[in-house]
Protein backbone atom coordinates (compact mmCIF):
# COMPACT_ATOMS: atom_id res chain seq x y z
CA UNK A 1 0.00 0.00 0.00
CA UNK A 2 1.21 3.53 -0.74
CA UNK A 3 0.45 4.41 2.46
CA UNK A 4 2.31 1.78 4.78
CA UNK A 5 5.38 3.63 4.77
CA UNK A 6 3.81 6.08 7.06
CA UNK A 7 2.48 3.80 10.06
CA UNK A 8 5.19 4.69 12.13
CA UNK A 9 4.84 8.07 11.67
CA UNK A 10 0.67 7.54 12.42
CA UNK A 11 1.21 5.36 15.42
CA UNK A 12 3.88 8.25 16.70
CA UNK A 13 1.26 10.90 16.47
CA UNK A 14 -1.83 9.03 17.97
CA UNK A 15 1.06 8.50 20.82
CA UNK A 16 1.04 11.89 21.04
CA UNK A 17 -2.36 13.02 20.78
CA UNK A 18 -2.98 10.19 24.05
CA UNK A 19 -0.97 12.09 26.05
CA UNK A 20 -2.36 15.48 24.63
CA UNK A 21 0.69 16.59 23.52
CA UNK A 22 1.05 18.57 20.80
CA UNK A 23 4.89 19.66 19.76
CA UNK A 24 5.22 19.98 16.41
CA UNK A 25 3.74 22.70 14.37
CA UNK A 26 2.78 24.30 17.77
CA UNK A 27 0.93 27.69 16.10
CA UNK A 28 2.12 30.85 17.52
CA UNK A 29 -1.35 32.78 17.83
CA UNK A 30 0.08 35.89 17.92
CA UNK A 31 4.00 37.65 18.50
CA UNK A 32 4.62 39.68 21.37
CA UNK A 33 8.54 40.03 21.00
CA UNK A 34 11.40 38.85 19.97
CA UNK A 35 11.19 36.32 22.60
CA UNK A 36 7.42 36.49 23.53
CA UNK A 37 4.32 35.16 21.87
CA UNK A 38 1.19 33.23 22.50
CA UNK A 39 1.31 29.61 21.76
CA UNK A 40 -1.77 26.93 22.24
CA UNK A 41 -3.32 29.67 23.94
CA UNK A 42 -0.26 30.73 26.61
CA UNK A 43 2.05 33.42 26.81
CA UNK A 44 5.31 31.94 26.56
CA UNK A 45 9.07 32.48 26.30
CA UNK A 46 10.03 31.54 22.91
CA UNK A 47 12.99 29.57 23.54
CA UNK A 48 12.84 27.07 20.55
CA UNK A 49 13.33 29.54 17.53
CA UNK A 50 16.69 30.61 15.74
CA UNK A 51 16.06 33.94 16.38
CA UNK A 52 19.89 34.65 17.89
CA UNK A 53 20.28 38.06 17.00
CA UNK A 54 16.58 39.29 17.88
CA UNK A 55 15.87 40.98 14.63
CA UNK A 56 12.61 39.23 13.93
CA UNK A 57 10.56 42.07 15.13
CA UNK A 58 13.43 45.13 15.15
CA UNK A 59 11.45 48.20 13.92
CA UNK A 60 14.09 49.34 11.57
CA UNK A 61 13.51 45.80 9.57
CA UNK A 62 9.78 46.22 9.71
CA UNK A 63 9.79 49.39 7.90
CA UNK A 64 12.17 48.75 5.45
CA UNK A 65 10.11 45.42 4.83
CA UNK A 66 7.22 47.66 4.81
CA UNK A 67 8.29 50.59 2.49
CA UNK A 68 9.55 47.62 0.12
CA UNK A 69 5.80 46.01 -0.39
CA UNK A 70 4.81 49.52 -0.59
CA UNK A 71 7.25 50.43 -3.47
CA UNK A 72 7.51 47.13 -5.00
CA UNK A 73 4.60 45.09 -4.47
CA UNK A 74 3.62 41.88 -2.43
CA UNK A 75 5.66 39.44 -4.73
CA UNK A 76 8.05 38.85 -7.78
CA UNK A 77 5.86 36.14 -9.42
CA UNK A 78 8.68 34.80 -11.24
CA UNK A 79 12.17 33.12 -10.92
CA UNK A 80 15.10 35.06 -10.97
CA UNK A 81 16.03 33.77 -13.95
CA UNK A 82 13.14 35.46 -15.56
CA UNK A 83 10.98 38.45 -14.35
CA UNK A 84 11.96 38.11 -10.40
CA UNK A 85 14.89 39.93 -10.44
CA UNK A 86 14.70 43.24 -8.53
CA UNK A 87 17.05 45.71 -8.00
CA UNK A 88 16.78 44.74 -4.24
CA UNK A 89 17.75 41.22 -4.75
CA UNK A 90 20.88 42.34 -7.32
CA UNK A 91 21.68 44.46 -4.03
CA UNK A 92 21.64 41.99 -1.39
CA UNK A 93 23.80 39.81 -3.48
CA UNK A 94 26.24 42.73 -3.37
CA UNK A 95 25.81 43.03 -0.12
CA UNK A 96 25.69 39.63 0.98
CA UNK A 97 29.22 39.30 -1.15
CA UNK A 98 30.99 42.41 0.21
CA UNK A 99 29.91 41.19 4.04
CA UNK A 100 32.10 38.22 3.44
CA UNK A 101 35.15 39.68 1.29
CA UNK A 102 34.04 37.54 -2.05
CA UNK A 103 32.83 38.99 -5.24
CA UNK A 104 30.32 36.13 -6.08
CA UNK A 105 26.94 35.58 -4.31
CA UNK A 106 23.87 34.03 -5.23
CA UNK A 107 21.11 34.87 -3.32
CA UNK A 108 17.81 32.29 -2.55
CA UNK A 109 14.38 32.11 -1.95
CA UNK A 110 14.88 29.64 1.55
CA UNK A 111 18.13 28.17 3.17
CA UNK A 112 17.06 24.38 2.75
CA UNK A 113 17.01 25.38 -1.52
CA UNK A 114 20.25 27.46 -1.04
CA UNK A 115 22.38 24.16 0.47
CA UNK A 116 20.70 22.23 -1.40
CA UNK A 117 20.59 23.97 -4.25
CA UNK A 118 24.32 23.82 -3.86
CA UNK A 119 24.70 20.13 -3.23
CA UNK A 120 23.19 18.85 -5.79
CA UNK A 121 24.51 20.76 -8.63
CA UNK A 122 28.66 21.41 -7.71
CA UNK A 123 29.06 17.79 -7.80
CA UNK A 124 27.49 15.19 -10.20
CA UNK A 125 28.25 11.78 -11.81
CA UNK A 126 31.50 10.89 -11.59
CA UNK A 127 32.56 13.11 -8.84
CA UNK A 128 33.30 12.45 -4.94
CA UNK A 129 31.01 14.25 -2.31
CA UNK A 130 32.68 13.69 1.40
CA UNK A 131 30.09 14.77 4.22
CA UNK A 132 29.87 15.14 7.72
CA UNK A 133 28.03 12.21 9.21
CA UNK A 134 25.46 14.51 10.87
CA UNK A 135 24.68 16.96 8.14
CA UNK A 136 21.21 18.90 7.67
CA UNK A 137 18.80 16.98 5.93
CA UNK A 138 19.72 20.05 2.80
CA UNK A 139 22.93 18.56 2.17
CA UNK A 140 21.87 14.80 2.22
CA UNK A 141 18.86 15.60 -0.40
CA UNK A 142 21.31 17.60 -2.29
CA UNK A 143 23.91 15.32 -2.41
CA UNK A 144 21.39 12.37 -3.18
CA UNK A 145 20.15 14.53 -6.19
CA UNK A 146 24.04 15.44 -7.21
CA UNK A 147 24.30 11.46 -8.84
CA UNK A 148 27.67 12.20 -7.12
CA UNK A 149 29.11 8.85 -5.08
CA UNK A 150 28.44 10.04 -1.35
CA UNK A 151 31.15 9.05 1.23
CA UNK A 152 30.30 10.11 4.94
CA UNK A 153 33.05 10.53 7.48
CA UNK A 154 32.47 10.53 11.16
CA UNK A 155 31.01 13.88 12.76
CA UNK A 156 33.55 16.34 12.95
CA UNK A 157 36.13 13.92 12.93
CA UNK A 158 39.06 15.09 10.66
CA UNK A 159 41.34 12.30 10.77
CA UNK A 160 38.26 10.17 9.54
CA UNK A 161 37.88 12.50 6.52
CA UNK A 162 41.82 12.48 5.93
CA UNK A 163 41.45 8.76 6.14
CA UNK A 164 38.54 8.64 3.22
CA UNK A 165 40.58 11.96 1.09
CA UNK A 166 43.50 8.93 1.40
CA UNK A 167 41.59 5.79 0.27
CA UNK A 168 39.96 8.26 -3.52
CA UNK A 169 43.63 8.43 -4.15
CA UNK A 170 43.88 10.41 -7.36
CA UNK A 171 40.07 11.62 -7.31
CA UNK A 172 40.50 13.46 -3.66
CA UNK A 173 42.31 16.54 -5.35
CA UNK A 174 38.62 17.04 -7.12
CA UNK A 175 36.52 15.81 -4.11
CA UNK A 176 33.33 18.48 -2.88
CA UNK A 177 34.44 18.31 1.37
CA UNK A 178 31.02 19.60 3.11
CA UNK A 179 30.65 20.53 7.03
CA UNK A 180 28.73 23.27 8.99
CA UNK A 181 29.84 25.78 10.93
CA UNK A 182 27.83 25.10 14.07
CA UNK A 183 25.35 21.97 13.87
CA UNK A 184 21.90 22.87 14.90
CA UNK A 185 20.60 20.02 16.84
CA UNK A 186 23.47 19.63 19.25
CA UNK A 187 25.05 23.13 19.16
CA UNK A 188 28.65 21.78 18.66
CA UNK A 189 31.11 23.41 16.34
CA UNK A 190 32.93 22.37 14.13
CA UNK A 191 36.51 21.86 14.00
CA UNK A 192 36.99 24.06 10.54
CA UNK A 193 40.77 24.85 11.65
CA UNK A 194 41.70 20.89 10.80
CA UNK A 195 39.67 20.23 8.74
CA UNK A 196 40.63 23.06 6.42
CA UNK A 197 44.62 21.99 7.42
CA UNK A 198 43.27 18.55 6.05
CA UNK A 199 41.93 19.93 2.57
CA UNK A 200 44.74 21.25 2.70
CA UNK A 201 47.36 18.09 2.40
CA UNK A 202 44.65 15.97 0.24
CA UNK A 203 43.20 19.08 -1.85
CA UNK A 204 39.35 19.31 -2.90
CA UNK A 205 37.21 21.65 -2.64
CA UNK A 206 35.68 22.91 0.91
CA UNK A 207 31.74 24.13 1.30
CA UNK A 208 30.86 25.19 4.66
CA UNK A 209 27.22 25.69 5.39
CA UNK A 210 26.92 28.57 8.23
CA UNK A 211 23.24 28.56 8.66
CA UNK A 212 23.57 28.65 12.59
CA UNK A 213 26.76 30.40 12.52
CA UNK A 214 25.92 33.16 10.49
CA UNK A 215 25.74 36.22 13.34
CA UNK A 216 27.10 33.76 15.74
CA UNK A 217 30.77 33.22 15.38
CA UNK A 218 33.64 35.14 13.86
CA UNK A 219 34.57 39.10 14.48
CA UNK A 220 32.54 40.03 12.47
CA UNK A 221 30.15 37.48 12.25
CA UNK A 222 30.58 35.95 9.37
CA UNK A 223 30.45 32.65 10.82
CA UNK A 224 32.76 29.65 12.20
CA UNK A 225 35.05 29.48 9.05
CA UNK A 226 35.78 33.31 10.22
CA UNK A 227 36.12 32.44 13.93
CA UNK A 228 38.75 29.36 13.08
CA UNK A 229 40.60 31.78 10.77
CA UNK A 230 40.46 29.65 7.89
CA UNK A 231 37.98 31.71 5.30
CA UNK A 232 40.84 31.52 2.73
CA UNK A 233 40.72 27.49 2.71
CA UNK A 234 36.96 27.66 1.67
CA UNK A 235 35.24 27.50 -1.19
CA UNK A 236 31.87 28.12 -0.60
CA UNK A 237 29.76 29.41 2.15
CA UNK A 238 26.37 28.81 2.01
CA UNK A 239 23.74 30.18 4.66
CA UNK A 240 20.41 31.33 5.68
CA UNK A 241 18.64 34.63 6.19
CA UNK A 242 15.72 32.70 8.42
CA UNK A 243 18.29 32.79 11.71
CA UNK A 244 20.26 35.71 12.73
CA UNK A 245 18.71 37.61 9.97
CA UNK A 246 15.49 37.60 11.02
CA UNK A 247 13.91 37.12 8.04
CA UNK A 248 13.60 33.87 5.00
CA UNK A 249 15.95 33.10 2.01
CA UNK A 250 19.59 31.85 1.36
CA UNK A 251 22.52 32.28 0.02
CA UNK A 252 25.83 31.36 -1.82
CA UNK A 253 29.35 33.26 -1.83
CA UNK A 254 32.19 32.14 -3.04
CA UNK A 255 35.61 33.23 -4.74
CA UNK A 256 35.15 31.67 -7.71
CA UNK A 257 34.21 33.04 -10.67
CA UNK A 258 32.57 30.01 -11.75
CA UNK A 259 29.35 30.46 -8.95
CA UNK A 260 27.89 33.16 -12.10
CA UNK A 261 27.80 30.49 -14.34
CA UNK A 262 26.64 27.47 -11.55
CA UNK A 263 23.95 30.06 -10.48
CA UNK A 264 22.04 28.83 -13.83
CA UNK A 265 22.22 25.56 -13.51
CA UNK A 266 21.01 25.32 -10.01
CA UNK A 267 17.12 24.16 -10.29
CA UNK A 268 16.31 25.25 -7.01
CA UNK A 269 17.18 29.10 -8.03
CA UNK A 270 16.17 28.48 -11.74
CA UNK A 271 12.29 27.15 -10.91
CA UNK A 272 10.91 28.90 -7.86
CA UNK A 273 9.87 32.44 -7.05
CA UNK A 274 12.44 34.71 -6.27
CA UNK A 275 11.92 35.95 -2.30
CA UNK A 276 9.56 38.81 -1.80
CA UNK A 277 10.84 42.60 -2.12
CA UNK A 278 9.95 43.28 1.46
CA UNK A 279 12.36 40.19 2.62
CA UNK A 280 14.62 40.95 0.81
CA UNK A 281 14.34 44.67 2.34
CA UNK A 282 14.66 43.42 5.64
CA UNK A 283 17.45 40.89 5.18
CA UNK A 284 19.32 43.72 3.96
CA UNK A 285 18.20 45.89 6.72
CA UNK A 286 19.43 43.02 9.01
CA UNK A 287 22.57 42.38 7.31
CA UNK A 288 23.61 46.33 7.88
CA UNK A 289 22.57 45.86 12.04
CA UNK A 290 24.68 42.99 12.45
CA UNK A 291 27.39 44.27 10.86
CA UNK A 292 27.39 47.86 12.45
CA UNK A 293 26.14 46.66 16.16
CA UNK A 294 28.43 43.57 17.22
CA UNK A 295 27.03 44.28 21.01
CA UNK A 296 24.42 41.99 19.96
CA UNK A 297 26.65 38.81 19.67
CA UNK A 298 28.48 39.48 22.75
CA UNK A 299 24.52 39.62 24.38
CA UNK A 300 23.72 36.19 22.38
CA UNK A 301 27.02 34.99 23.97
CA UNK A 302 26.39 36.04 27.86
CA UNK A 303 22.79 34.54 27.06
CA UNK A 304 24.08 31.20 25.92
CA UNK A 305 26.63 30.64 28.84
CA UNK A 306 23.61 31.40 31.26
CA UNK A 307 21.74 28.96 29.93
CA UNK A 308 24.10 26.52 29.49
CA UNK A 309 25.50 26.79 32.94
CA UNK A 310 22.21 26.72 34.58
CA UNK A 311 21.14 23.51 32.77
CA UNK A 312 24.27 21.66 33.05
CA UNK A 313 24.20 22.64 37.01
CA UNK A 314 21.28 21.28 36.76
CA UNK A 315 22.74 17.90 35.89
CA UNK A 316 21.23 17.72 32.19
CA UNK A 317 22.79 16.37 29.81
CA UNK A 318 23.93 18.72 27.64
CA UNK A 319 26.64 19.62 24.72
CA UNK A 320 30.45 19.90 25.67
CA UNK A 321 30.29 23.47 25.22
CA UNK A 322 28.43 26.57 25.87
CA UNK A 323 26.66 27.85 22.00
CA UNK A 324 22.94 29.56 21.14
CA UNK A 325 21.61 26.16 20.92
CA UNK A 326 21.20 24.32 24.16
CA UNK A 327 19.93 20.90 23.45
CA UNK A 328 19.42 18.40 26.44
CA UNK A 329 19.12 14.64 25.55
CA UNK A 330 17.49 12.28 27.09
CA UNK A 331 17.04 8.08 26.34
CA UNK A 332 13.56 7.91 27.59
CA UNK A 333 11.26 9.41 24.94
CA UNK A 334 7.90 9.05 27.18
CA UNK A 335 10.10 11.33 29.71
CA UNK A 336 11.04 13.68 26.94
CA UNK A 337 7.26 14.31 25.38
CA UNK A 338 6.02 14.75 29.06
CA UNK A 339 8.93 17.41 30.18
CA UNK A 340 8.10 19.18 27.26
CA UNK A 341 4.79 19.84 28.08
CA UNK A 342 5.55 20.57 31.52
CA UNK A 343 8.11 23.51 30.18
CA UNK A 344 4.73 24.40 28.20
CA UNK A 345 2.68 24.60 31.13
CA UNK A 346 5.18 26.57 32.93
CA UNK A 347 5.51 29.64 29.73
CA UNK A 348 8.70 27.89 28.41
CA UNK A 349 8.20 27.31 24.29
CA UNK A 350 11.34 24.88 23.19
CA UNK A 351 11.50 22.61 20.46
CA UNK A 352 11.22 19.03 20.76
CA UNK A 353 13.62 16.62 18.41
CA UNK A 354 13.41 13.17 17.51
CA UNK A 355 15.20 10.84 15.37
CA UNK A 356 16.01 11.27 12.39
CA UNK A 357 16.56 15.09 12.69
CA UNK A 358 18.73 14.03 16.29
CA UNK A 359 22.02 12.86 15.53
CA UNK A 360 21.08 9.41 17.56
CA UNK A 361 18.22 7.64 18.74
CA UNK A 362 17.97 9.92 21.99
CA UNK A 363 14.98 12.75 22.10
CA UNK A 364 16.20 16.43 22.39
CA UNK A 365 14.96 19.32 23.93
CA UNK A 366 16.83 21.84 21.87
CA UNK A 367 16.49 25.58 23.51
CA UNK A 368 17.83 28.58 21.48
CA UNK A 369 18.96 31.37 22.93
CA UNK A 370 18.33 34.75 21.33
CA UNK A 371 20.22 38.29 21.82
CA UNK A 372 17.17 39.44 23.12
CA UNK A 373 16.11 37.55 25.97
CA UNK A 374 16.78 39.40 29.03
CA UNK A 375 19.05 37.35 31.67
CA UNK A 376 15.52 37.32 33.72
CA UNK A 377 13.88 35.04 30.74
CA UNK A 378 16.72 32.79 31.03
CA UNK A 379 16.64 32.52 34.55
CA UNK A 380 13.09 31.43 33.84
CA UNK A 381 13.65 29.19 31.35
CA UNK A 382 16.24 27.59 33.79
CA UNK A 383 13.92 27.75 36.88
CA UNK A 384 11.15 25.89 34.56
CA UNK A 385 13.74 22.71 33.92
CA UNK A 386 14.56 22.72 37.79
CA UNK A 387 10.80 22.68 38.56
CA UNK A 388 10.90 19.41 36.43
CA UNK A 389 13.48 18.29 38.04
CA UNK A 390 11.66 18.93 41.66
CA UNK A 391 8.99 16.92 40.23
CA UNK A 392 10.58 14.07 39.22
CA UNK A 393 10.71 14.48 35.47
CA UNK A 394 14.18 14.99 34.75
CA UNK A 395 17.17 13.02 36.00
CA UNK A 396 18.83 13.71 38.67
CA UNK A 397 22.29 15.14 38.94
CA UNK A 398 24.41 11.73 39.39
CA UNK A 399 22.81 10.54 35.94
CA UNK A 400 22.44 13.24 33.90
CA UNK A 401 20.54 11.31 31.36
CA UNK A 402 16.43 10.68 31.19
CA UNK B 1 43.40 -7.65 -5.00
CA UNK B 2 40.48 -8.86 -3.06
CA UNK B 3 38.18 -11.30 -4.42
CA UNK B 4 34.09 -11.51 -4.16
CA UNK B 5 34.68 -14.69 -2.10
CA UNK B 6 36.67 -12.73 0.82
CA UNK B 7 34.46 -9.82 1.02
CA UNK B 8 31.73 -12.46 1.36
CA UNK B 9 33.46 -14.41 4.18
CA UNK B 10 34.65 -10.59 5.81
CA UNK B 11 30.76 -9.82 5.78
CA UNK B 12 29.47 -13.09 7.44
CA UNK B 13 31.91 -12.79 10.01
CA UNK B 14 31.12 -8.89 10.59
CA UNK B 15 27.63 -9.94 10.90
CA UNK B 16 27.82 -12.08 13.98
CA UNK B 17 27.66 -9.83 16.71
CA UNK B 18 24.76 -8.25 14.99
CA UNK B 19 22.82 -11.24 14.01
CA UNK B 20 20.69 -11.24 17.75
CA UNK B 21 18.12 -13.25 16.20
CA UNK B 22 20.64 -15.69 15.10
CA UNK B 23 19.34 -15.88 11.67
CA UNK B 24 21.14 -18.67 9.44
CA UNK B 25 23.18 -16.36 7.35
CA UNK B 26 23.70 -16.84 3.26
CA UNK B 27 24.25 -14.80 0.30
CA UNK B 28 20.17 -14.61 -0.24
CA UNK B 29 20.31 -13.29 3.41
CA UNK B 30 18.44 -10.12 3.73
CA UNK B 31 20.21 -7.50 6.48
CA UNK B 32 17.30 -5.98 7.13
CA UNK B 33 14.57 -7.65 6.01
CA UNK B 34 16.04 -11.07 7.64
CA UNK B 35 18.63 -10.00 10.60
CA UNK B 36 17.11 -6.72 11.14
CA UNK B 37 19.70 -4.25 11.08
CA UNK B 38 18.35 -1.13 12.33
CA UNK B 39 19.94 2.04 9.83
CA UNK B 40 22.61 3.03 12.65
CA UNK B 41 23.71 -0.85 12.76
CA UNK B 42 23.50 -0.57 9.09
CA UNK B 43 25.82 2.37 9.22
CA UNK B 44 28.27 0.51 12.01
CA UNK B 45 28.18 -2.61 10.15
CA UNK B 46 29.18 -0.72 6.57
CA UNK B 47 32.21 1.10 8.49
CA UNK B 48 33.34 -2.30 9.78
CA UNK B 49 33.62 -3.81 6.30
CA UNK B 50 35.36 -0.38 4.87
CA UNK B 51 37.77 -0.06 7.72
CA UNK B 52 38.94 -3.95 7.47
CA UNK B 53 39.28 -3.52 3.52
CA UNK B 54 40.65 0.20 3.88
CA UNK B 55 38.00 1.33 1.48
CA UNK B 56 35.02 3.84 1.36
CA UNK B 57 31.56 2.76 0.33
CA UNK B 58 29.22 5.39 -1.21
CA UNK B 59 26.34 5.88 0.17
CA UNK B 60 24.65 5.73 -3.14
CA UNK B 61 25.30 2.15 -3.72
CA UNK B 62 22.96 1.08 -0.60
CA UNK B 63 20.03 1.67 -2.27
CA UNK B 64 20.46 -1.09 -4.87
CA UNK B 65 21.66 -3.59 -2.04
CA UNK B 66 19.31 -5.67 -0.16
CA UNK B 67 20.93 -9.13 0.69
CA UNK B 68 24.61 -10.12 1.81
CA UNK B 69 25.82 -11.47 -1.83
CA UNK B 70 24.61 -8.30 -3.66
CA UNK B 71 27.28 -6.07 -1.15
CA UNK B 72 29.84 -8.62 -1.76
CA UNK B 73 29.14 -7.83 -5.42
CA UNK B 74 28.70 -4.00 -5.09
CA UNK B 75 32.26 -4.11 -2.99
CA UNK B 76 33.96 -6.24 -5.43
CA UNK B 77 32.51 -4.06 -8.38
CA UNK B 78 33.64 -0.83 -7.17
CA UNK B 79 37.40 -2.40 -6.27
CA UNK B 80 38.33 -4.01 -9.18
Amino acid sequence: MLFDKFQAMADFRAELAEQGVAPFGAVTEEILSATEGIVQGRKVILAGTNNYLGLSYDSRCIAKAQEAAQRWGTGTTGSRVANGSFEGHQALEDEIAAFYGVDHAIAFSTGYAATMGMCATLAGPGDVILLDADSHSSIYSGVKLSGADIIRFKHSNPDDLAKRLRRLGDRAGQALIIAEGIYSMLGDVAPLQEIAAVKREYGGYLLVDEAHSMGVLGESGRGAAQAAGVEDDVDFIVGTFSKSLGSVGGFCVSPHAELENIRFCINAYIFTASSSPSVVASTREALRIISSEPERREQLWRNSHQLYDGLKSLGLKVGPSASPVVAVEFEDHAKTIACWQGLMDQGVYVNLVVPPASPSTNFLLRNSVSAAHSPQQIDTIIAAYASLKDSGLLPSAEHGEG
Amino acid sequence: MVDYQEYLAFIYSALETLNKKQVALSEDTELVGDIGLSSLEVMEFIEKIEDHFDISIPLNILPDVSTIGELAKKIHQLNL
